[in-house]
C-alpha cells in the first residue's frame, strides 16, 4: 500500500512534468499532491491541447474521462471550475485536471472553457450538463443545448447565488424560496 | 424541450421526422427520441433527457451527508444499495474512517449489495426479452426480483428505496434468520438461472434479433465513457471491484465475466445480455461467500452494533474527493467538494453509469432499423431516474 502511494505520487509529477515540457512552466499554474487525489490546476486555454496530450502520451495514456464538472467556487470568490477527472484503463491511475476562470457574474456573459469534446465523446454530454446547470460556455461544443432543464429555463440552477423560479409555464410553484448560502 | 433539434425544412424528401417516447413502455421511463428516419432505417437518432430531473446536486448542497443518503436512494431506484454504498464509501474516506468498519458490517454491505444487483440484473433482462417480443421471461424474472425484494424489505423495512447503509455503519442489523433464508433463495435460485438460459439466452429467435445488432467497438466504448456491461460487453475485463479492490471484494473470489462474440460480433446486443446473465451468477458466487462469512467466523453476537462506529460529527476537513465503485449499470461516481466547515458538502456532483451509457446511443442507432433501435436501447440498460438525476 505504502509503495503504490510513492509510485504514485511520482507519477503525478512526471505528468505534471510532462504537461510543463510540452507547453512551458506557466502552463500548470499549481499542483496539490497530499491529498486523497492528485490535482493539476492548468491554463485555461490550453485545456484542451493538455488533454489531447494526456490521452495520446505513453506515459499516462488517459484514455477514459470518468467525470466532468462545473464548480461554482463560491459568492465571496467570485471563480468558477472546470474539473476532468481522468482515468487510464491500461496503467490504472487516476488524476484529476482543472481549471479555473475568475468571473464577475455578471448574466450577460458566462465564463468561457474550451470544449475537450473532441478529445473524449463522453464530455459531450457532460459539458452540455455543466453549461445548463452552472452556466459555464464551451468554446467549440458541437451542440451545445441544456440537457436536464427545459430550453426556456432560467438561470443556472447550481450557481450560489440562484434563486429559485417563482413559477414555471404559467404554474405557481409553492414553498419558500431560498438561496443556498 | 418539446421542440426538435432537427430543422424540418432541411430535410430531403425521402426523410421523415418520428418521435418515440416519452411515454412509452420500451423506452424505459421517460426518454424521449428524435428520430430522422429513411423508411425504415434511422438515419440520425437525438435523445431528448431531463423529464424526471430533480436537481438532486441542488438538494444536496442544503442537506448534511447523512440526510443525502435518501436521495441518493432515488437516483438509480432499481439498485439503491449500490447508490448507497458508494457513496458511503466515499464520505467515510474523506472522514478517513474507512479502514475501522467492521468486518461485520462490510460484509452485510456487499451481501445487500449483490442481492440488489441480482434484482436489477433481473429486471434488464426481463424487460429486455419483453423489447424483444418474449413476454414469459419478464414474469419469470419478477418473480424471483419480488424474493429479493422481500428480503431486503425484511433488512431494511422498505422495498426499494431502503436508505439501509449509513456512513460508518448500517440501519440495523440484519434480522434474526435472515442468512438462512437468503441462502435457500440462492439454493432455489440457481436452477431457475438455467431455465432462464433455456427460455430465452439461448433462444434461436432471440439470438437472431440480437445477434451483430448494435456493435459497439472497444474504442468507441472507451472514448464515450461507458462502463458495466456495456464496456466488458465490448470485450475488456474492466470491473471497479476488480481495479480498485474497495469494501471486502478483494476476499471474494469471483470472475469477471466479458463479451466474446459468441453469437456473432464482440460488442452486439447479445454480448451485453450475456454478460447480466452471467453477472447474476456471479453475484450469486459472492453472496453465498458472504453469507458463509456471516454465519462462521463474523458471527451474530449480542454485543455487536453496527451503529457503533457511526460518527458524531460529520465534518470533513476541506479536500475534494472523487469516489467511484461498480454498481449494476457501470461506473458510479460521486465528486465531493468539502469547505470543512460545514457538514454539508460544498459541491456534490453525480457521475451516473446510465448517463455517459446512454450518450452512446446516437452512434449506435446511425444506420440500425428501427425495430432493432428497441434492442439496442434495451440492451443499454438505463435507468432514467439516474440519466436524469
Amino acid at each position: 500500500m505504502e509503495n503504490r502511494k510513492i509510485s504514485s505520487l511520482t507519477m503525478n509529477e512526471k505528468i505534471s512534468n510532462l504537461i510543463k515540457e510540452s507547453f512551458g512552466e506557466q502552463a500548470v499554474l499549481s499542483t496539490d499532491f497530499n491529498g486523497l487525489q492528485g490535482i493539476i490546476v492548468v491554463q485555461t486555454n490550453l485545456i484542451a491541447e493538455i488533454s489531447l496530450l494526456l490521452r495520446n502520451h505513453p506515459t499516462c495514456y488517459f484514455d477514459y474521462l470518468s467525470c466532468l464538472s462545473g464548480v461554482d467556487l463560491g459568492l465571496e470568490k467570485n471563480q468558477f471550475a472546470v474539473v476532468y477527472h481522468l482515468s487510464s484503463i491500461t496503467l490504472g491511475y487516476q488524476i484529476v485536471l482543472k481549471v479555473i476562470i475568475d468571473h464577475p457574474r455578471d448574466t450577460t456573459q458566462l465564463p468561457i472553457v474550451p470544449t475537450v469534446s473532441q478529445v473524449w465523446r463522453t464530455a459531450d454530454w457532460h459539458e452540455r450538463e455543466a453549461y445548463d446547470l452552472v452556466g459555464i460556455y464551451f468554446e467549440g461544443h458541437p451542440d451545445l443545448r441544456r440537457i436536464l432543464c427545459p430550453d426556456d429555463w432560467e438561470g443556472y440552477a447550481l450557481r450560489k447565488d440562484y434563486v429559485a423560479a417563482e413559477s414555471y409555464g404559467g404554474l405557481k410553484i409553492n414553498g419558500e424560496v431560498k438561496t443556498n448560502e | 424541450m418539446n421542440n426538435l433539434k432537427t430543422d424540418p425544412s432541411k430535410l430531403k424528401n425521402e426523410e421523415m421526422i418520428l418521435n418515440m417516447g416519452p411515454q412509452h413502455p420500451s423506452m424505459h421511463g421517460v426518454l424521449r427520441l428524435e428520430l430522422v428516419t429513411d423508411g425504415e432505417t434511422v438515419k440520425e437518432c437525438i435523445p431528448h433527457i431531463g423529464y424526471l430531473h430533480r436537481c438532486f446536486e441542488k438538494h444536496a448542497e442544503a442537506l448534511n451527508y447523512q440526510q443525502i443518503i435518501p436521495f441518493v436512494d432515488r437516483m438509480d431506484y432499481l439498485s439503491s444499495m449500490n447508490n448507497d454504498h458508494v457513496f458511503v464509501m466515499g464520505v467515510e474516506k474523506m472522514l478517513g474512517i474507512d479502514q475501522s468498519i467492521p468486518k461485520r458490517v462490510e460484509y452485510i454491505r456487499v451481501l445487500v449489495c449483490e442481492l440488489n444487483r441480482i434484482a436489477s440484473h433481473l429486471i434488464a433482462i426481463g424487460t429486455y426479452g419483453m423489447d424483444i417480443g418474449a413476454v414469459t421471461p419478464f414474469f419469470f424474472c419478477f418473480k424471483e426480483r419480488e424474493h429479493i425484494l422481500n428480503l431486503l424489505e425484511w433488512a431494511s423495512g422498505a422495498r426499494l428505496l431502503y436508505n439501509y447503509i449509513w456512513i460508518g455503519g448500517l440501519f440495523y442489523d440484519l434480522p434474526v434468520g435472515f442468512e438462512q433464508r437468503c441462502s435457500e433463495f440462492l439454493t432455489q435460485f440457481k436452477p431457475k438461472m438455467r431455465e432462464l438460459d433455456e427460455l430465452l439466452t439461448n433462444n434461436s429467435i432471440f439470438i437472431s434479433r440480437t445477434q451483430n445488432i448494435g456493435v459497439l467497438p472497444l474504442d468507441v466504448a472507451i472514448n464515450y465513457g461507458c462502463s458495466g456491461p456495456m464496456l466488458r460487453g465490448s470485450g475488456i475485463n474492466y470491473d471497479l471491484r476488480r481495479i480498485d479492490a474497495y469494501s471486502v471484494y478483494p476476499e471474494l473470489d469471483f470472475e469477471i465475466p466479458i463479451g466474446a462474440g459468441k453469437m456473432g460480433t464482440t460488442g452486439d446486443c447479445w454480448d451485453r445480455f450475456d454478460v447480466r446473465v452471467r453477472e447474476i451468477s456471479e453475484s450469486i458466487k459472492i453472496a453465498e461467500q458472504c453469507i458463509e462469512r456471516l454465519t462462521k467466523e463474523l458471527k451474530r453476537s449480542p454485543e455487536f452494533d453496527p451503529r457503533a462506529k457511526l460518527p458524531k460529527k460529520l465534518i470533513p476537513k476541506a479536500q475534494e474527493f472523487y469516489c467511484r465503485g461498480e454498481m449494476p449499470k457501470g461506473e458510479l461516481g460521486y465528486y465531493f467538494i468539502a469547505d470543512g466547515k460545514s457538514d454539508k458538502p460544498f459541491r456534490c456532483k453525480a457521475r451516473a453509469a446510465s448517463f455517459s451509457n446512454l450518450s452512446v446511443l446516437p452512434e449506435l442507432a446511425k444506420g440500425a432499423m428501427i425495430a432493432d433501435l428497441i434492442a439496442i436501447l434495451g440492451s443499454i440498460d438505463i435507468v432514467l431516474g439516474e440519466v436524469d438525476r
